[in-house]
């Protein structure tokens, strides 16, 4: 297999056209959500140089398989797929569809979760983490979850807050509270 | 049993580590605990979706952006995105970004006082066909001063993502150039144990590819993961 190198810190000239916020198509079922959080690393500073890319399932637990047309910067249909910049002070928000169960690797049932590969300069190879939801009952059955350490788990599991459509999950790359990162 | 790691595990010393204290940005910037293993999900064997109709021909061509032609050196770069059994990836999203000819990027956190050049963006994307080769025209990047350390200079290269059939095979890379003298000074390009590994970062000067009074070739092909091979087929 060819080597991972670093992304640098210019690429966004070469992956930006398919940055988006916003996932939500019109027509769309399931629970509109927002995600919002911040990218440290180990003195704590804000990450402006990073990006997200994300991937979900839709409501009903279904992943895109399907090739997709497109009109200028926005999908035709939902593909769970995005590219999520940091701004200046690090921070990064997202609106998209509450992803519904999908099956695990043995066919059992995963808790709701979204896929997150991590960019940025200073990394030689991708970080691959998961963003989980607050309050699930599937969480505490969950196989990926169970592979984490107790104390480590609320770094995946989002913060609610006012109301149930929006959450916060930050990526802390050092530290006490480091995110766990899954070796994929 | 169900085999939960449905993609091989990476070759001793054939990737780099996260911490490699010779690129000074990866020290406040890899984990420091433990990765944790994870099974391969559904999750992380589906692939990204995105607007396919978003990347035209067009987009292969770095040198035919601009109303005028870029400065430097064209270039034609090709090869196949294959996987580790040696199979075409096709209709695989590959995109590139590099620097102009006189080692600047088009960004604004580039402050190096080379000049931009109007007529040059630098990236470019392309789908693999269904043998999985892939095609780009461009110029020749800059080799650039960096701050890494004292007297810090990139090797030429061009960046490099691929996606290949689902998240796991989710690749970023550098392609060099071959004799460059800077290679063996640069903390990233050597940020791989495996000197093997390292070579096949380094792109071939390809007589076949080159285009007489147009453009010299080389030839850049690019490994991607592959699956594990199931009990079924044993």
């Amino acid at each position: 297999m060819s080597a991972s190198q670093t992304v640098g810190p210019f690429f966004s000239i070469g992956l930006e056209y398919l940055n988006r916020n916003d996932l939500v198509v019109p027509g769309i079922s399931g629970a509109v959500i927002t995600i919002r959080g911040q990218i440290l690393d180990g003195d704590r500073q804000p990450v402006p140089d990073a990006q997200l890319e994300i991937w979900q399932a839709d409501a009903e637990g279904n992943y895109s398989e399907n090739k997709c047309e497109a009109t200028s910067h926005s999908p035709a249909k939902f593909t769970g797929f995005a590219r999520i910049f940091t701004d200046t002070a690090g921070k990064f928000e997202f609106r998209t569809i509450k992803p519904g169960s999908v099956r695990g690797a043995g066919g059992e049932t995963q808790a709701p979760h979204i896929a997150v590969f991590v960019f940025m300069r200073g990394l030689l190879k991708l970080l691959y983490t998961r963003i989980y939801f607050p309050g699930e009952v599937a969480n505490d059955s969950d196989a990926v979850l169970s592979l984490v350490p107790p104390d480590r788990k609320r770094t995946l599991i989002a913060g609610g807050r006012e109301t149930k459509d929006f959450f916060e999950w930050n990526v802390m790359l050092q530290g006490s509270d480091e995110t766990v990162f899954f070796e994929w | 049993m169900h085999d939960p790691r449905r993609y091989r595990k990476f070759a001793a010393g054939t990737q780099p580590e996260y911490l490699h204290p010779a690129y000074v940005s990866s020290v406040k910037r890899a984990p420091t605990k433990p990765l944790i293993l994870l099974p391969h999900t559904k999750t992380e064997t589906s692939g990204p979706v995105f607007g396919h109709s978003l990347v035209t021909a067009a987009d292969s061509d770095l040198t035919a952006q601009h109303s005028g032609e870029p400065l430097g050196e064209r270039i034609i770069v090709s090869g196949r995105v294959l996987d580790e059994d040696g199979r075409g990836v096709p209709e695989s999203l590959v995109e590139i970004w590099q620097a102009n000819a006189a080692g600047r990027y088009l960004h604004k956190m580039d402050h190096h006082g080379a000049p931009l050049d109007p007529n040059f963006s630098g990236c470019g994307r392309v789908m693999t066909d269904t043998e999985g080769r892939y095609r780009f025209v461009s110029i020749k990047p800059g080799a650039y001063p960096w701050g890494n350390h004292h007297n810090a200079w990139r090797p030429q290269h061009i960046h490099f993502s691929l996606f290949g059939a689902g998240l796991l095979t989710r690749l970023v890379t550098q392609m060099y150039f071959p004799g460059d003298p800077l290679l063996e000074f640069d903390p990233i390009y050597n940020s791989t144990a495996d000197e093997r590994a390292r070579r096949r970062l380094v792109a071939k000067f390809d007589w076949e590819t080159t285009e007489p009074s147009h453009a010299l070739g080389y030839r850049f092909d690019i490994v991607l993961r592959g699956r594990e091979q199931t009990p079924m087929e044993k």
